[in-house]
């Protein structure tokens, strides 16, 4: 198992936001996560990749607790935004930042963008901040796609692309091996929905509607 | 050790890139240069002259000026990674928390101390080239009592952004430690002395506690070993402790003070959430 997560609870300034919430995520899984805001969705994210530490219950990745041994776990998760961030590496810096700490070589970042038409090598010494909308998100699901992660996890990852971009995107979602498990947080199912095995519905921070498509 | 260096090397980078930094640089720059233009170490004020007269009206200014830069820099670029998520995709590859708070924190020391070492140095190279001595031990000194400055506020920086998430209140906080500390120098330190409502060893305390106090005297002490131009409570202190013990604490609190607020905001960065 990926992920299993026990009955766990999260609350910020008395407000529940993850309220009991119990789920497995398996090898292969390819979930849609949905849910109106402040369901729950980036709570419970964030607490996977060892952001929030929860307030009770178990939650863990492939054995770890993302808290106490967060780089083993991040070891097996990517994570795209929904939001490039402002970082103000250039490309070469981040690339490279990313290869020494994921054991990646940069050059598979490189291949697999140049598979959504970026060319790296034309920006690599441009702060990645001031790349177009469109270019800073294909270069983060490069980056993800190139990690080969046991769980990619994307939060609206199509908001920035056109639809050329978003049609690129999905190609290479497919590529994506079998056992590998995806988590797209997103209000637009219609867009995911061939990609998805899986539909959970998140409220108030529980989990209302877990169901394989 | 080696994501640590990574992350160090990284933030040397990205500061030398920064606004902040050009600013930073330019204005301990721009001091230096401004009091050879002004003919500052022409001049002659209460016996001190040349090279000397210059460093001591140098540090007389990064005593006020270095602790705000650096708390101000620091807590803005830290808060506002986390504000603008850029510290969330930053922490989500397998980077260890010890790395990452630590390599930040190697990467900012060296790039808020170098350019006011590299200022010193210049007025150093100036007064020389006016044909001054080279004030060997003056240099020693100051290089360290400026480590062991830039280093506490450093450490209080990175308190302060782990302890406030937002950046308004880091910032905030930051003025607030920084006016607070100005305020217990020597001046307001005598004020309380003449109206002789605290008593005289608490005042002491506060003079020894405070980290620009001591800064100041440590600094200042090597030109003036009567103390003189700096009030009562240095004074007593030298007399008390020897000029020898007040240097070596000078250099040595500040730094024991920086590594416990630094260690402080790491256990805080831990047990916190990061976002």
């Amino acid at each position: 198992m990926l992920v299993d997560a026990q009955h766990i609870n999260k609350t910020f300034l008395g407000s529940k936001v993850l309220d009991a919430v119990t789920l497995q995520i398996d090898s292969g899984d390819r979930i849609a996560l949905m849910g109106s805001n402040g369901a729950g969705k980036t709570t419970l994210v964030r607490a996977l990749l060892g952001f929030y530490h929860i307030d009770s219950g178990d939650l863990s990745v492939l054995g770890h607790d993302p808290v106490k041994e967060r780089v083993e776990v991040l070891k097996h998760i990517s994570f795209i935004p929904q939001l490039p961030p402002p970082v103000r590496l250039s490309i070469e810096e981040l690339i490279n930042f990313i290869g020494k700490t994921s054991d990646l070589d940069p050059r598979q970042i490189i291949k697999e963008a140049a598979k959504m038409d970026l060319d790296i090598a034309e920006h690599k010494s441009k702060p990645f901040y001031k790349l177009s909308g469109g270019m800073k998100q294909k270069l983060l699901i490069a980056i993800a796609l190139s990690r080969q992660s046991d769980l990619l996890i994307f939060d609206e990852p199509t908001a920035n692309l056109d639809p050329k971009g978003r049609e690129q995107f999905y190609q290479l979602l497919s590529l994506i091996p079998e056992e590998r498990s995806t988590l797209f947080i997103t209000h637009r199912l219609d867009e995911i929905k061939a990609l998805t095995n899986r539909m959970i519905y998140m409220d108030l921070g529980k989990v209302v509607e877990d169901e394989k498509i | 050790m080696k994501n640590l260096l990574q992350v160090a090397y990284l933030d040397i980078r990205e500061s030398l890139r920064s606004k902040w930094f050009i600013v930073y640089t330019l204005v301990f720059g721009g001091l230096m240069a401004l009091f050879f233009i002004t003919g500052v170490s022409d001049s002659v004020v209460m016996g001190f002259t040349g090279l000397s007269r210059m460093l001591l009206i140098f540090i007389q200014v990064t005593i006020i000026i270095l602790p705000i830069f650096i708390l101000i820099t620091t807590v803005k670029s830290i808060s506002g990674d986390r504000e603008s998520n850029v510290l969330e995709y930053m922490l989500s590859f397998p980077v260890s928390l010890k790395d990452y708070y630590w390599g930040k924190m190697l990467g900012r020391f060296v790039t808020v101390f170098l350019p006011v070492l590299l200022a010193l140095l210049l007025g150093v190279a100036f007064g020389l080239f006016k044909g001054g001595a080279m004030p060997w031990k003056m240099v020693f000194l100051y290089t360290a009592l400026l480590f062991s400055l830039s280093f506490l506020f450093l450490g209080l920086a990175f308190l302060l952004s782990t302890v406030l998430k937002s950046t308004d209140m880091a910032l905030g906080a930051s003025f607030v430690v920084w006016i607070l500390l100005l305020g217990f120098i020597d001046i307001a330190l005598m004020g309380l002395m003449l109206q002789g409502r605290v008593s005289d060893s608490l005042i002491v305390t506060i003079a020894m506690l405070n980290p620009i106090e001591v800064f100041r005297i440590g600094a200042i002490s090597l030109f003036d070993p009567e103390l003189t131009v700096i009030g009562p409570v240095a004074y007593y202190l030298l007399d008390t402790l020897g000029q020898t013990a007040l240097m070596v604490y000078a250099f040595v609190y500040p730094i024991v003070l920086g590594l416990l607020l630094s260690l402080l905001g790491y256990i805080v960065f831990k047990k916190k959430d990061l976002l």
